[in-house]
């Protein structure tokens, strides 16, 4: 037997697949197709947690998503481990584990449960009036102990071993919510032909039908003409069915986020299913049918385990066939739960007494209560209940007072009415009006959707129906399906239920101090509500934020409505005047992993790697990261660190040469007849008179004149430049370039073409860069007369096609060797092969960036940061004064541009030459001036440089170029560096090593 | 997720093959060298950054990589309408009164 409250024909399970589990480390056993709420309930265990600010001990509030007590941690493993799930919805698979939070050492034992008896201290707003002083105990005292003590679970501290994915999806009509509207809706959409996807949360379909045991359709119960519909979508081709599926999140033009849960109800699921999917759905027109959500009634002590929803209790016995209690009461002011108590009676529950707030209720539910016998006090309100781990008894007073009868049980089914659940439309951007039932409706549309059934207010199943069947046919007809002979589900016997009631009972009156709880999740009570409009919240927006009212992950969604008429009583104005506040995604949580997807790890950004990584990588570099570029940082040998590696590779470069791999660098090509006219126009250099063949450093400006990227341009023909950007530029220069070209240049005869992949490059740099490369040349003379500095030309290496440029990043003789990239690793190693002969050296990053630095050539983005102008870098000579245009002409002659005491680009030398400054480092003129002190610039680049033997810096500093020869000043937190201005080149400045 | 019908493409398309690409119908000034501070200023600084009817470029980046002409709601951030580069801004706006 699977649980001492498990009643033999009653519910859907299968009593014989049990299922075992534990709950705190005591064994249980389950049937297959149980919740872990309805497992627990079929054992007699109510008690599931403690709450978050009060540790009151809570059972099970709801059977479904809005449950705000029962959070309980479910773990697989020391890795799976998920807090707050409720356990109204996880389905019970054989050994689950699960664990109650927010209590120690025990769930009945709980030492945080001072804060109940200490709650006169921790009323609504006590956060904001207590911790306010002083100023700093919040940071370091109040802040982590009220966050140790309060929250609920704790999250895993290990990564999350299972996988998720994600899919896009389309569809004609998009049906959210699978009770009876949703299958009508979703039956006549797709009986037209169109594509239809219906979603639901359980799983299993039927929404409210689990528990209405008194609807019948098409001859047959609620449920079972439910599970035929299913099939018979199912079996369509046009219709994607989706259970354990939640809508989060309604966004703009139909698109709509749900999430389904793959295998969280499998014991053991494997590797090969994900464990969510997201899915992300774009329809063309979305149908809403996501019921309605029970409230419970507000009263003291309504919080104790046992005390419930009457609907919960109702599907626990109708679904689960468990039995929440052997001697139930009943606490209502609507019509619905006297359904409850008649389906408990029915199955041989003891009722004790249906107390119903309302005065002489009638109605068919409540003479069938009274013909089966079932006690009914009318016009009484329970003022209280007793127990504390459990409620054992109910204590009822005629509304207006009077005495008191205390009537023993085990549970407490309550019921205030109905809420249409409105989450999504309100996501939707619609608007939601009061009607007349006092209830938020779907007013005003924003997008294509229309909602159906209880979610729309709209009462009774065959209307439901009828309203759902119809907009399913409009739906599917605006999205362009065919009409057809309609289908319609007859329904033949209804339970109808509307109305009920808002706010707080008696007995959870103004003056009294009892705990009658509005919001569960977040201990908000009706006396907290009270006291917030009292303080001066006159919102709705500002009671909930003062008392978090509606703010647990519970979204309020049993508790809103009380709360606004509440507060809506207190300020003795009508409830929309009050005002709602607005529903925003997700519906429920939403796992990480889920809205992750597989972009983690190492799928979490493109890695980009040149056609030598390969190379690299078996001769020991070590990479590192240039945007989602892998480049080789340094080569270390044996015994090397890499202060020791750069160094060699530094002073090989400069003794013999060094190959580098500079196929990251951006490549565009810029072709046409009007080519030379648009490079005039994007670069400040001229270009018109630039011989084919011959090579050229550009600089590209934006419209304000600040220096936006750079690189060698090699005319390759009349009509066709081969353009390099910097590796981190290439994308934007390229939009760049496209967009002038495209909307303030067109007429430019002009075609762009991203070349950045096809070229692997190898640099190879140094005195020996020509003897290594000419015999593997065909078609080239490499001769300093015919080839010449900044020169271009085309032939073949190693048998391959080849851009040969002349040029060089480090001041010494070099050459740029582009191939296609599938060549580039051969023509690397045969170059290699050349070079070792000569005792070259491959080097990385970190020496290209030091050689040029000894040279004084800049690099955009490191010594420039998008305020520096040519003139400020020293790259005045780079601008065509006798241009008419290009981009950036005029900003150049702006006030603040042509302004004495710009920042210019120097080189720093440190009086110590050991000393190497830190990149960023601020600059001062007078290190004895009081803090904060004025700064007048910063350090661009800073290295040791091997071949100077000493250190040396790139600076920007106001005025820099008329300090030359000043003593400046970088403080530092433990010393002050004392600097002198020079010049930008360090190295050879007579640049003679171009040809040596 | 925003849906956007590219004018070249004649199609809508997600947002994620799109990229904003600022107010739309700010021509560059062919004698740019020549212009006063205060043109400059109303060229390159000064947009509109309207509550409402906004006219401004998108480029359909991972699609035709075409730059065009879009006419947006910044309040319901609705797309009136797209239109190709070069044409002139529309006089009417379809669903749009006043």
């Amino acid at each position: 037997m699977s649980g001492a409250f498990r009643i033999s024909n009653a519910g859907r399970l299968t009593p014989a697949r049990t299922a075992r589990f534990t709950f705190d480390g005591k064994a249980y056993t389950g049937v297959e197709g149980d919740t872990l709420a309805s497992a627990l309930l079929a054992n007699g265990v109510h008690l599931v947690g403690r709450s978050f600010k009060y540790h009151r001990p809570r059972g099970f509030l709801s059977a479904g998503a809005e449950e705000p007590n029962a959070l309980v941690e479910i773990a697989r493993d020391s890795a799976r481990k998920t807090p707050n799930v409720r356990a109204t919805v996880q389905e019970l698979y054989d050994g689950l584990s699960a664990k109650s939070q927010n209590r120690w050492p025990s769930l009945s034992f709980d030492v945080g449960a001072v804060n109940d008896v200490a709650s006169p201290f921790f009323s609504a707003g006590f956060y904001y009036k207590t911790f306010m002083w002083p100023k700093s105990a919040w940071k370091n005292l109040y802040e982590p102990n009220i966050r140790s003590a309060a929250g609920l679970g704790v999250a895993p501290d290990q990564p999350d071993p299972d996988h998720y994915s994600s899919r896009f999806a389309h569809c004609d009509v998009l049906v959210l919510g699978g009770g009876a509207a949703g299958l009508a809706a979703a039956l006549a959409a797709a009986e037209t032909g169109v594509r239809v996807i219906i979603a639901d949360e359980q799983a299993e379909f039927g929404g409210a039908l689990r528990f209405e045991s008194g609807a019948r359709i098409e001859g047959q119960g609620g449920w079972a003409w439910a599970q035929g519909i299913v099939a018979q979508l199912k079996a369509m081709g046009n219709v994607r069915v989706l259970s354990r599926t939640t809508a989060f999140g309604y966004y703009a033009q139909n698109f709509v986020g749900l999430v389904e849960r793959v295998s969280e109800h499998l014991a053991d699921p494997g590797h090969d299913v994900p464990r969510e999917r997201l899915w992300q759905v774009r329809a063309k027109r979305v149908v809403l049918a996501t019921g309605a959500i029970e409230r419970h009634m507000v009263f003291a002590d309504n919080d104790r385990p046992g005390v419930m929803l009457a609907s919960a209790a109702r599907t626990y016995l109708n679904h689960y066939g468990v039995a929440v209690g052997r001697n139930v009461g009943v606490y209502t002011a609507n019509d619905s739960a006297y359904g409850a108590a008649i389906d408990l009676k029915k199955a041989g529950v003891n009722v004790a007494a249906i107390v119903d707030l309302r005065d002489n209720p009638s109605g068919t539910l409540i003479d069938q209560a009274r013909a089966a016998g079932i006690e009914i006090h009318d016009g009484r309100a329970v003022t209280r209940v007793g127990g504390k781990l459990r409620v054992s008894s109910m204590t009822v007073q005629p509304k207006n007072g009077g005495g008191e009868r205390t009537i023993a049980i085990d549970a407490l089914l309550m019921s205030a009415g109905w809420t249409p659940s409105v989450h999504l439309f309100s996501q939707s951007r619609g608007k939601v009006a009061f009607n007349e039932d006092k209830r938020f409706v779907p007013g005003t549309y924003a997008q294509d959707c229309v909602s159906v059934g209880a979610c729309n207010g709209t009462d009774g199943l065959a209307a439901s129906m009828d309203e759902a069947y119809a907009a399913g046919t409009k739906a599917a007809k605006e999205a362009g399906g065919k009409a057809t002979k309609v289908s319609k589900p007859k329904v033949d016997a209804d339970e109808i239920w509307s109305r009920g009631m808002l706010g707080s009972a008696p007995g959870a009156g103004p003056d009294t101090t009892v705990k009658a709880f509005v919001d569960f999740q977040n201990d908000v009570t009706a006396k907290d509500i009270r006291q917030a409009v009292r303080e001066g919240m006159r919102s709705i927006e500002h009671v909930k934020r003062f008392t978090t009212n509606g703010m647990a992950t519970d979204q309020g969604k049993t508790s809103n409505m009380h709360g606004l008429a509440i507060a809506a009583d207190m300020l003795s104005k009508p409830i929309p005047e009050v005002g709602l506040t607005t529903f925003r995604a997700p519906y429920t949580p939403v796992t990480f992993g889920a809205i992750i997807s597989h972009a983690r790890g190492p799928l979490f950004d493109p890695t980009r790697r040149t056609p030598m990584h390969g190379w690299a990588e078996k001769h020991g570099a070590v990479f590192e990261d240039v945007g989602q570029w892998k480049r080789a940082w340094y080569f270390p040998r044996a015994g090397e660190d890499m202060h020791a590696a750069v160094n060699r590779e530094c002073v090989t470069v400069r003794k013999t040469a060094g190959l580098f791999d500079a196929s990251t660098l951006g490549k565009i090509e810029v072709v046409g007849p009007d080519a030379a006219k648009f490079m005039e126009l994007l670069y400040t250099n001229p270009w018109e008179k630039l011989e084919a063949g011959r090579c050229r450093y550009g600089i590209m400006l934006r419209e304000d004149g600040f220096i936006y990227d750079d690189g060698v341009v090699g005319r390759l023909a009349a009509d066709r430049f081969h353009v390099t950007t910097t590796t981190g530029g290439a994308a934007r220069v390229m939009n760049h370039m496209e967009d002038y070209l495209q909307t303030e240049f067109p007429h430019l005869n002009v075609w762009l073409t991203s070349i950045s992949e096809q070229w692997a490059v190898i640099a190879v740099q140094g005195p020996k860069s020509r003897d290594i490369i000419a015999p593997l040349v065909e078609g080239i003379d490499m001769s300093d007369e015919a080839m010449p500095h900044m020169s271009v030309r085309e032939g073949k290496i190693c048998g391959v096609p080849t851009r040969l440029f002349r040029m060089s990043f480090t001041g010494d003789r070099g050459f740029e060797v582009n191939v296609p990239a599938d060549y580039g690793q051969a023509v690397w190693e045969a170059l290699w092969a050349e070079g070792q002969k000569h005792g070259a050296a491959a080097y990385g990053t970190e020496a290209m960036h030091v050689l040029r630095a000894e040279k004084g050539y800049i690099i955009v983005g490191q010594d420039t940061d998008g305020t520096v102008t040519p003139n400020d870098a020293g790259l005045d000579w780079a601008v065509g004064k006798k241009k008419a245009d290009f981009v950036g002409i005029r900003g150049l002659t702006r006030l603040d541009l042509v302004a004495k005491g710009r920042k210019q680009l120097v080189g720093l030398r440190t009086k110590d030459p050991r000393v190497v400054l830190e990149e960023g480092a601020q600059v001062v003129d007078n290190p004895n001036q009081p803090i904060p002190m004025k700064m007048i610039g910063h350090v661009t680049s800073s290295y040791w440089s091997e071949n100077c033997g000493r250190s040396i810096a790139l600076a920007l500093i106001a005025g820099g170029r008329d300090r030359a020869g000043e003593t400046l000043y970088v403080p530092m937190p433990d010393k002050v560096i004392e600097v002198e201005v020079t010049g930008m080149v360090f190295f050879d400045e007579k640049g003679e090593r171009l040809n040596g | 997720m925003l849906l956007i019908r590219c004018p070249y493409c004649e199609e809508e398309r997600p947002e994620l093959e799109f990229r904003n690409a600022g107010e739309a119908h700010i021509a560059r000034p062919t004698d740019i060298a020549a212009i006063s501070d205060d043109d400059f200023e109303k060229f390159f600084f000064i947009r509109q950054n309207p509550k409402g009817i906004i006219y401004e470029r998108w480029r359909h980046l991972h699609g035709c990589a075409r730059f065009f002409n879009a006419v947006r709601d910044t309040v319901s951030d609705k797309f009136v309408m797209t239109y190709k580069a070069g044409e002139p801004k529309p006089s009417k706006l379809p669903g749009v009164s006043k």
